[in-house]
């Protein structure tokens, strides 16, 4: 079983995301960047198949600062290969664009399953998993928490509101897009990442020209105005704590 | 060009999800600016009957075997037949489970421009607008929408469900389905969520904790403001993931919509994917160390404080009453 997982990396959402100066775009010069949550998912769902029974798995990701870390990371916790794509990819990377690259790049790799984070927050032109699954042909299941082989074919336990789950099958190759790993990533021990930067080493692959076509422009960005219909409770802890007991009973559920 | 606004109408197990009447709405009123029609598009087996309620001119509606669970491949290859008969201006989906699924797939199949997390549709000019929610809720985007034809994946908020419900039925049009081709995914089965010991969709009052509460130790001081307010205890996704409560208690786009008198959110930022499902809550009051935290947005009270060291004190007056 030939796994690839594709990962990226997005603006940490903790920090405060500021506007650029063309108002279009984010200002990326402080900008704390971590691997898309549910791309972190993905690769934990890849580990836990190779566990099952005998896999090779690759990690790919697009050449922005800080992706060696996700890459080491990955290979402390048992991939089996990672490939970084070298671009520009700082500005104006859209899905279509990068999909459209990963797809030239992908067919040489032969994977029989690919998976990826089902969306990033940073999405606008749809996610990486389906563009490429249409671009490469291939089917595509996406909000995936659970993943299984089944002579010879995929089953993936696919979300629905509600709790509702749907057991679907796909012949291979297919791509998923991953909402949960069955259980949650795992921590891996700096010493161990640093160990795994000794003993491994990352490959460089040239990304094709970006064509960005299908996605949208972005005319302007802004940040909503926060706390507007909120009114935000001052003082101290007991006037605050004091405040919200009158609230409660205010509502009839105190 | 047409300015015909297509809406993919959603549903599962014999119920149309309530993103559709969102959709229907929201093409209700770009029609009423730009003068074209609404079509819903209804596909399945046997499922001509969900069309009855909704605020639509026209349902095109297709049946077909191969339709009667949803799958991305099923879907694309129909509603492609059906977009490249009628050129529609917009194609609406669900940013959901089943829209995000197929809208990326036909973007690329039909070469249609793709926006996503789409809010609000407006019309100025002759030009229709999008703006996006972006990066958990604390960023918008807005721009123009491709002529002559976009495909949106839309986020409910944006527009009031009751608009897109109408109390006449739609004329139905029955459309042949396409001759389906290699298709690779099926539907083993579905499951149902397990029952847990509370239905928190009933339930008037919810002390909901999510990544803020950092540890599965740290429940506890929900829990202990719940038990001394008579209420239950849910969560945001983050927390069912690491498995610190079952996912019965997940408040969120894969599980439960909640309407309590009183959502009390403990350490919750405000993403999109929880905040849709708690717009229902007649009073929503939120606790987080974040002041820019988007829960503030459709918060009616916000403390800016550390949940470890408001809750406890809260309790404790709370249990001395």
């Amino acid at each position: 079983m030939n796994i690839v997982v594709l990962a990226k990396l997005v603006p940490d959402l903790v920090e405060e995301l500021e506007i650029n100066d063309s108002g279009t775009g984010l200002d990326m010069t402080w900008l704390r960047l971590i691997i898309n949550e549910l791309d972190d998912h993905a690769i934990e769902q890849a580990i836990l198949l190779k566990e099952k029974s005998p896999a090779h798995v690759t990690i790919m990701a697009p050449d922005i600062e800080g992706v060696d870390d996700i890459l080491f990371t990955a290979a402390a916790k048992g991939a089996d290969r990672m490939i970084k794509i070298l671009g520009d990819f700082e500005e104006g990377m859209t899905n279509h664009a990068l999909s459209r690259v990963y797809a030239n790049i992908l067919p040489d790799l032969n994977p029989d399953l690919i998976l990826t984070g089902v969306q990033a927050h940073e999405d606008l032109d749809g996610s990486v998993g389906p563009l490429l699954a249409a671009f490469l042909k291939m089917p595509y299941i996406g909000y995936v928490a659970g993943v299984s082989i089944e002579n010879g074919n995929i089953l993936a336990t696919k979300e629905y509101p509600g709790g509702l789950n749907a057991e679907m099958s796909a012949t291979l190759p297919v791509v998923l897009g991953i909402q949960a790993a069955e259980t949650p990533p795992r921590y891996v021990a700096v010493s161990k990442v640093r160990q795994a930067m000794k003993s491994s080493e990352i490959e460089e692959i040239e990304a094709s020209e970006l064509d960005a076509s299908g996605s949208t422009l972005v005319e302007r960005m802004y940040t909503p105005k926060v706390g507007e219909g909120a009114t935000i409770l001052e003082g101290d802890l007991e006037e605050v704590a004091d405040n919200l007991i009158e609230i409660f009973k205010e509502m009839g559920v105190l | 060009m047409s300015t015909d606004v297509f809406v993919v109408i959603e549903h599962l197990r014999g119920k149309v999800n309530d993103i559709s009447y969102v959709m229907l709405a929201a093409a209700r009123e770009i029609s009423d600016a730009t003068g074209g029609e609404v079509l819903a598009v209804l596909l399945g087996s046997d499922v001509e009957n969900l069309g009855s309620d909704l605020a639509a001119n026209r349902i095109i509606y297709m049946d077909s075997p191969e339709l009667s669970d949803f799958t991305s491949e099923g879907y694309q290859q129909a509603i492609a037949a059906i977009i490249q008969e009628r050129n529609p201006r917009l194609v609406l989906f669900g940013h959901t489970s089943i829209g995000m699924d197929v809208a990326s797939l036909l973007s690329v199949n039909l070469e249609i421009p793709l926006v996503s997390s789409c809010l609000t549709i407006s019309s100025a000019d002759g030009t229709l607008k999008y703006t996006s929610q972006l990066y958990g809720g604390k960023i918008m985007a807005e721009g123009s929408l491709s002529e002559p034809s976009t495909l949106i994946t839309m986020v409910p908020g944006g527009y009031n469900p009751e608009d897109g419900q109408s109390s006449t039925a739609a004329e139905i049009i029955a459309v042949d389905p396409p001759q389906f081709e290699g298709l690779r995914i099926s539907v083993k089965e579905y499951i149902e969520p397990e029952a847990g010991d509370v239905d928190i969709s009933t339930e008037s009052l919810l002390i909901s904790v999510g990544r803020g509460i950092q540890s599965e130790d740290n429940i506890e001081i929900a829990e202990e403001l719940a038990e001394a307010m008579g209420g239950v205890v849910s969560a945001s996704r983050p927390v069912v993931d690491q498995g610190w409560l079952p996912t019965s208690r997940l408040v969120g786009k894969s599980g439960y919509q909640v309407k309590p008198k009183v959502y009390l959110a403990l350490g919750i930022s405000g993403a999109p994917e929880h905040t849709e499902s708690i717009t229902g809550s007649e009073t929503i009051i939120a606790i987080n160390t974040d002041p820019a935290a988007p829960i503030f947005n459709i918060a009616k009270y916000g403390v800016v404080e550390d949940i470890f060291d408001l809750v406890p004190v809260l309790t404790e007056k709370i249990e001395e009453m």
